[in-house]
């Protein structure tokens, strides 16, 4: 190792401590207190929907006509019975389970896909680039919910089918997004010194565009999270969704329709559900962002 | 002296699309055929103004944009001929850009961001970061205490000398830097300054220096060459350039440096108006619009990069005998710009 | 290397009667949830009816900072001043929203580094100029055309007519800064505030613009802060130059006996920086090593020390006092105390 010529201005580093950019960031998080609570709130709902069998207090399936609707806060029942006279609490705890995982599950395949759409279409620029977003346009032009219900519609009933419908309908706006910074980033000077160096694109994009381009993306997909719960619960509500008598939220909300005016409080819970679980993650990806966005 | 650099007719036009059909509407005509050459060792100056085309022509010769025309010749060959592919010039040419933040993926370390060059040419992992420590220290960082580092963790200048160090890891013979010290206060340029002398004595190096002050050029170059508006004005030594600069332009670019004496300040601009914007530039001398010589010939005819003594080049009417101009040939007796009263409508 | 006549001395600004800013040991602190940012330290002048201060400094000195203080345009809640600062005989920092509107625009003006940011862009440049004539003079809207057009053709913008109704964006850059001069001038302050306004521009541009405000100046009677890191800019319109690092004025004078003589180390090796004598064959230049100090924590005694070749124990104790090493020249150094000489 050479030594450092004795005149030239040696200057000293500020920090103390190094740390990389997202432990940075997960220390700001930290720092947030409503995004902490939030955080919570989901991890403990993903936990409850996990755990299911051993927290419910009753069979999400059992039915009996003699305790339909009772209210919240009845014998047996903490939060009261369906109109087929199942216990809530246990169809709300079964519930997460198929709401969570139908409200996260098409927004990581689209956040996926998307990405790799937006980040070929941005990176490679031109016809590829037109090819691309152009479709992505057409998709865009149908308002969510109507393109969820043709698609769902097309595909029929179901679990399955309604994730397919949902990754699609989100897949235009993270390819959107995933393309837009992707042009951001191609066009700063370090990419150019990584041309300069003779990196070939694929090095490029790995090295260089991806690291950059997947923290707005990813925030943006957690912002979608929400928007993909109700809209799932939209699907249910319609019937196009999960089929009864499986405790989904939104298919909760649907069939309790009828019983808003006798039992009003028992009606709205599975709509509070899904109304916490958006909040938080909204909460969350604002909080997020704020945290990335650490002023250089 | 061998020529290391030889860049020929360089031209680069940038189309701007709009209207109904996004057509081409107009042409940016950034670098309008431009040539020059480098000599090892040495460091050639580029001054200009904005839109005169020096940080188009250091990405042109750098092929991070691709010419229209024009041919760039390394060491002697062509480069994207079977002699010079691209990548191996990209091992013996390398850029330091401006903006010294922008140049460094916030995402990788330092060490990472300097051994990323010598690993895509197959260099093995540790030997790369060794040659990341060698060259930190070369360029006055400590290693132990930066290579850990984030670019935001550093200062300007810091970063600047980050990016040197990025551009050494390669070994490239030439280096070109567009506008590395502008964005740094002038105490820390001072430092790189230096830093960039030593190196250059130590390494062998030949520089392409770009920059708008014109007393950062004066201090660094051995050859000026003067930009306006797409084309070459005016190149040659740069202590003739600056005691008697031929091209009027040039002249007005030397005048209109601020006075450093409280006692003899300027008392009116050397020249009036913006500097006009390489869309539609004027027929024949683009420079004709804000020159107090400027002749019936200077609109008709574009005048060439002509010679005048051994080493000095100008592309003016004035300095061609034989141009058709009241005083061709008689530049050297031309008095250096003196203030100037032509009102010129300034193109927005 | 400016070839051009030599310009006969400009008039001295008037020294009679009450200076018309006074400036008292100001302080201004930034809070956030980090640190206390400590961006001015201790700054105290005067100035005089038509005389022009020069504020030469790097990134980080405080130069902007003050010049915002001035005109009270600092975020409120996480800006602490301390100090006393009097324009035209009123305390500036016990100023509430009224009279700061009355004060802005009237009593101080201020033109920035990027013109675009003082202009909206969604009116007219002669709206804009307009607007500010209405509000402090409130005269009718013809008469504020009127005004406009004067002071457009004042700062020597061709076709004038023509530009008063032209959008911001359709101006080139150097017209836009004489358009924001233009706006600044329009109700005749007395203290104009100049952030780097010629920073952003070509040279052949800038040298326009320094002329047209050393004329206007002159012109109008004005006192001028002009905020620079470019020697020659302060050289061209300056009366008086006080040099700042770290919140501090370390060195202050006449514009011809410091740059002649500086005597502040600082000093000497920033006009050795903006200078370059010499070449890079010959020699190195002579650079100042370190960089500047972090204003989170300004260590007691003089904040250059780390970075002084001349730096003595005493140094790091206390910051120096003022010398008077000459006529309205003091410098903050212990080099200059009590008849030391410095190596220049």
């Amino acid at each position: 190792m050479s030594a450092i010529p004795a005149n030239l201005a040696v200057e000293v580093a500020p920090i103390a401590v190094s740390r990389g950019y997202w432990a940075t960031v997960f220390r700001r998080t930290l720092r947030d207190k409503v995004t902490v609570v939030c955080a919570l709130i989901l991890l403990a709902l993903v936990v409850i929907a996990i755990f299911a069998p051993w927290i419910a207090p009753a069979d999400p399936l059992a039915t009996s006509m003699l305790k339909r609707l009772a209210k919240v806060g009845s014998e047996g029942h903490l939060l009261g019975t369906d109109e087929l006279g199942r216990d809530l609490l246990s169809r709300l705890i079964y519930g997460g389970r198929l709401s969570l995982f139908i409200g996260i599950l098409p927004v990581v395949n689209a956040f996926i896909i998307g990405t790799a759409l937006g980040v070929t279409a941005g990176f490679a620029g031109g016809p590829v680039n037109t090819a691309i977003m152009r479709t992505m346009d057409v998709f865009f032009a149908f308002p969510s919910v109507l393109l969820a219900i043709a698609i769902s519609g097309v595909l029929g009933a179901g679990l399955f089918n309604s994730i397919v419908s949902l990754t699609i309908v989100f897949i235009p706006p993270i390819t959107r997004v995933a393309e837009s910074v992707t042009t951001q980033v191609r066009n700063l000077d370090y990419v150019d010194a990584a041309r300069a160096s003779g990196a070939n694109a694929l090095t490029i994009v790995r090295v260089h565009v991806l690291g950059n381009v997947l923290g707005p993306v990813f925030i943006y997909a957690t912002s979608l999270m929400s928007v993909c719960m109700i809209l799932a619960s939209g699907l249910s509500f319609l019937g196009l969704g999960t089929k009864p008598p499986a405790a989904e939220w939104g298919l909760m909300l649907n069939t309790l329709r009828t019983a808003i005016y006798t039992n009003p409080l028992v009606a709205a819970l599975p709509g509070v559900m899904i109304f916490v679980t958006s909040i938080c993650f909204n909460l969350m990806s604002d909080g997020l962002r704020q945290a990335m966005d650490i002023k250089q | 002296m061998t020529t290391l650099l030889e860049v020929v007719q360089l031209r680069k036009h940038f189309p701007i699309k709009g209207g109904l059909l996004n057509r081409q509407t107009a042409t940016v005509r950034a670098v309008d055929g431009v040539s020059f050459t480098v000599e090892q060792g040495e460091t050639l100056g580029v001054v200009g103004e904005s839109g005169c085309g020096k940080s188009t022509t250091a990405r042109l010769t750098m092929h991070l944009l691709t010419p229209d025309e024009g041919t760039i010749v390394f060491d002697g060959k062509t480069v994207g001929s079977s002699q010079m592919p691209l990548r191996t010039l990209r091992r013996q040419m390398q850029m330091v850009f401006q903006d010294s933040f922008a140049s460094l993926n916030p995402r990788l370390t330092i060490e990472e961001s300097i051994a990323f060059g010598p690993r895509v040419h197959g260099v093995p992992g540790k030997e790369a970061r060794e040659r990341a420590r060698d060259l930190l220290a070369k360029v006055g960082l400590n290693p132990a205490q930066f290579i850990r580092r984030y670019p935001h963790e550093l200062s300007g200048g810091q970063r600047q000398r980050v990016n040197i160090a990025r551009a050494l890891a390669l070994q490239p013979r030439l280096l070109i830097l567009d506008e590395s010290v502008s964005a740094l206060d002038k105490s820390v340029q001072a430092q790189v300054l230096n830093l960039l002398s030593d190196l250059k004595a130590e390494f062998g190096l030949t520089y392409l220096f770009i920059s708008h002050d014109l007393h950062v050029v004066k201090y660094m170059s051995d050859r000026v060459m003067v930009m306006y508006l797409g084309k070459v004005a005016e190149v040659g030594p740069v202590q003739a350039i600056y005691n008697k600069p031929l091209h009027p332009y040039t002249s007005g670019l030397l005048s209109a440096m601020p006075s450093l004496d409280p006692d003899q300040r300027t008392a009116a601009p050397p020249l009036v108006g913006d500097p006009p914007n390489p869309i539609n530039p004027p027929s024949g001398c683009r420079f004709r619009t804000r020159c107090p010589y400027a002749e019936g010939v200077c609109a008709e005819v574009e005048p060439k990069l002509s010679a005048i003594g051994a080493d000095r080049l100008a592309a003016c009417h004035m300095v061609n005998p034989d141009s058709g101009h009241t005083k061709a040939g008689m530049a050297l007796d031309v008095p250096v710009l003196p203030s100037l009263m032509k009102k010129t409508e300034a193109t927005a | 290397m400016s070839a051009v006549p030599i310009s006969t001395v400009p008039a001295s600004p008037d020294p009679a009667g009450d200076p018309l800013v006074q400036v008292r040991d100001l302080t201004v602190r930034f809070t956030n949830s980090d640190a206390t940012i400590h961006a001015v330290n201790g700054v105290s002048f005067d100035l005089h009816r038509g005389e022009v201060l020069g504020i030469l400094g790097e990134s980080g000195s405080g130069k902007s900072v003050t010049l915002k203080t001035l005109m009270r345009l600092l975020p409120e809640r996480k800006s602490k001043l301390g100090g006393s600062m009097r324009v035209a005989g009123q305390d500036v920092i016990a100023m509430n929203a009224s009279q700061l509107t009355a004060y802005r625009g009237k009593i101080v003006s201020m033109i920035f580094q990027e013109p675009m940011l003082a202009f909206d862009p969604v009116f007219t440049i002669g709206q804009q100029i307009g607007e500010a004539v209405i509000k402090h003079e409130g005269v009718s809207r013809v008469e504020a055309r009127k005004r406009a057009l004067q002071m457009l053709e004042r700062v020597q913008i061709p076709s004038a007519a023509r530009r008063l109704d032209a959008y911001p964006h359709e101006l080139s850059g150097g017209m836009r800064q004489r358009a924001m001069i233009a706006l600044a001038l329009a109700c005749k302050p007395q203290l104009l505030l100049a952030d780097e306004p010629t920073t952003a521009l070509d040279a052949t541009v800038q040298i326009q613009i320094l002329l047209l405000l050393r004329e206007l100046q002159k012109e109008f009677g004005m006192a001028v802060i002009f905020v620079t890191h470019d020697v020659g800019a302060a050289v061209e319109v300056s009366d008086r130059i006080a040099v700042m690092y770290a919140g501090r004025f370390i060195e202050t004078g006449d514009i011809r006996a410091l740059i002649r003589q500086p005597r502040h180390p600082y000093s000497q090796g920033l006009l050795a920086a903006n200078v370059l004598p010499g070449s890079a064959r010959e020699g190195r230049v002579e650079a100042i090593p370190g960089s500047p100090p972090n204003l989170a924590a300004v260590p007691p005694g003089c904040a250059f020390a780390p970075r002084c070749k001349y730096v003595e124990e005493r140094c790091r104790g206390a910051y120096p006092v003022a010398t008077t090493v000459a006529a309205s020249h003091t410098v903050h150094c212990i080099l200059s105390e009590a008849g030391a000489q410095s190596a220049v």
